[in-house]
């Protein structure tokens, strides 16, 4: 899987609940999420998601395990978020749904062009190539069937 | 040989494991999207329904259309396909799969983060996502990576006004909110034997609060005692030889009442650092301090008293309710000046009820003072069930009585 987005800076240990409030949990609409991304961090992160490459501190993600989050950032159109490390629940909850983590410390310059590729194992920005570190085999097998539901449609 | 998590989950730590799994709860919220996901991959079935819990606790009673319809629909679900369900007022789902559910050598999975409170029992029990649970509605197993584990030594004993909360907000501001990350912490030690389930089940519940995947105590005495009482006979777990990553001691005898303050678990201050903080609400309730030992601990300060503030007490189940009106808990709390809720999660994640205003301070036994939490521009301080009840009665941040 290879990908290429704009860098967009946040802090460490930005839990679930920044990135979608509790108060917006009890919908099955997708769009709301989208709407109200980020909402209690920064609102005017919600118009710069599309295309972008989340580049985080370290333990993105701790809290609750609201898969919301994960979905509310891949529907806004965000290529991939990096981070340092990942709170283990939103790892898991990210890749089943369909969105590259990539467990990487980069540095961050707002709106810089980040590449990546996972068979090769770098990502890029501002001149600089990083290692990443590889999903496990079975992370691979999800990520690249699209999330765990079509894995399982297609593998089970 | 190995840590508790290399011994239930069949592994050595790193090593990528498929497990059965002995019981797979979710909630109202994390439910739906669950049983969405289901639909999603097909609706090839359900495994082992029996062994399959839907328990509502989140927003209990509903609080408007589009909740109800969600619920509604979760609740045919269960019912239709033979999950075990529990409906409003039931209580909080780990506190009801604590209730002589869960036994030691388990593997229990929750759709929410903190399930980690079930390792209580010496089971693995971790928190997951919807769409992975909805694979192990199908599948009925998941995948692990055996996590490492931390070793969290505990000496001595509580004392004074001191709680297992406190010593909880003490080891999560010691580890910090990632210092175990991905690992399992195993609280050991003499200073374990003498803690009550109740505060085993507070100390682990806290551990997702340092990125924990698992906290765990072996079953013990009090384990096997505490679940005859709910007519099952069990086996203790006698430690054997192992590597931790990480060790960390604690002198009980040297825990103070302490408080998390806004907006970070991991950033705390002895009581005595903020005494006279003013106070708009007390929440007494969820599932690190709503269990029936905390109710009444909070009721013998408050009794015969009045709370000088609005004071919501939530009990964490229909079990702790009735324990707490059968033995006039209840009735002293109602009388202190308390508002009682329906048992659940209550105010703890600001979607439905008890949420706070802007610039207004909440002290609260829950265990997340994230921003904007339990209400946009509301601050969250977290404390003990004993500093919870002595600042409640004053209005402000007041050193706890002992009780």
């Amino acid at each position: 899987m290879q990908g290429k987005g704009r860098a967009v800076c946040v802090g460490a240990d930005i839990d679930t609940d920044q990135v979608i409030a509790g108060r917006y949990l009890r919908t099955k609409d997708h769009t709301i999420w989208v709407e109200h991304i980020f909402e209690d961090l920064d609102p005017s992160l919600a118009r710069r998601m599309n295309g972008a490459v989340i580049i985080a501190g370290k333990n993105f993600g701790c809290g609750s395990s609201r898969e919301q989050a994960a979905i509310a950032i891949r529907e806004s159109g965000v290529v991939a978020v990096t981070a340092p490390s990942f709170a283990r629940i939103f790892f898991r909850n990210a890749i089943n749904v369909g969105l590259p983590l990539i467990e990487c410390h980069l540095p961050c310059t707002e709106g810089a062009v980040v590449m990546f590729d996972f068979a090769e194992g770098w990502v890029e920005t501002q001149g600089k190539k990083y290692p990443v570190k590889p999903l496990s085999p079975r992370m691979q097998e999800i990520l690249a069937a699209g999330g765990l539901v079509n894995y399982m449609r297609t593998c089970r | 040989m190995g840590t508790l998590s290399e011994r239930i989950l069949g592994g050595t730590a790193g090593e990528y494991v498929d497990c059965s799994i002995n019981r797979a709860y979710v909630h109202d919220g994390t439910g739906v999207l669950t049983l969405e996901a289901w639909k999603n991959m097909g609706e090839k079935g359900i495994q082992d329904a029996a062994h399959l819990y839907v328990l509502f606790d989140h927003i209990v009673p509903a609080n408007n259309s589009t909740t109800a319809v969600l619920q509604h629909e979760l609740r045919e679900f269960a019912c239709s396909s033979f999950l075990q369900f529990s409906d409003i007022g039931g209580g909080i789902c780990h506190q009801i799969m604590s209730e002589g559910v869960v036994l030691p050598g388990e593997v229990v999975v929750g759709a929410d983060s903190h399930t980690c409170t079930l390792g209580a029992f010496g089971a693995f029990a971790t928190g997951v996502g919807a769409t992975d649970m909805a694979a192990i509605w199908m599948t009925g197993e998941t995948w692990f990576r055996v996590p490492e584990s931390v070793g969290i030594h505990l000496s001595g004993t509580l004392s004074g006004a001191s709680e297992a909360k406190d010593l909880a907000l003490t080891y999560v501001r010691r580890l910090g909110m990632d210092g175990a990350t991905y690992r399992a912490l195993e609280f050991i030690g003499e200073g374990t034997a003498a803690l009550p389930m109740d505060d085993r089940l507070t100390l682990c519940n806290l551990a997702v609060e340092t990125g924990a995947k698992a906290g765990m105590f072996y079953a013990d005495e009090v384990t096997v005692q505490y679940l005859a009482g709910a007519g099952h006979e069990v086996q203790r777990q006698e430690p054997e030889p192992c590597t931790y990553q990480k060790e960390f001691d604690f002198d009980l005898s040297d825990i103070v009442p302490v408080i998390a303050v806004p907006p970070r678990v991991d950033t705390i201050r002895p009581v005595s650092d903020l005494v006279g903080l003013p106070l708009d609400q007390v929440f007494v309730g969820t599932c690190t301090n709503g269990r029936y030992s905390d109710l009444a601990r909070f009721a013998r300060i408050v009794k015969g008293r009045k709370v000088a503030v609005r004071t919501i007490v939530v009990p964490a189940s229909r079990a702790v309710l009735q324990e707490a009106i059968r033995t006039g808990v209840l009735a002293d709390l109602v009388d202190a000046g308390c508002t009682i809720g329906t048992p659940g999660c209550g105010p703890c994640l600001g979607a439905h009820m008890g949420v706070i205003g802007e610039g207004e301070v909440c002290l609260s036994t829950a265990n997340r003072n994230f921003k904007n939490r339990m209400g946009i521009g509301g601050e969250i301080y977290l404390s003990s069930v004993a500093t919870a009840a002595s600042s409640a009665l004053e209005g402000e941040i007041t050193q706890p009585e002992v009780s």
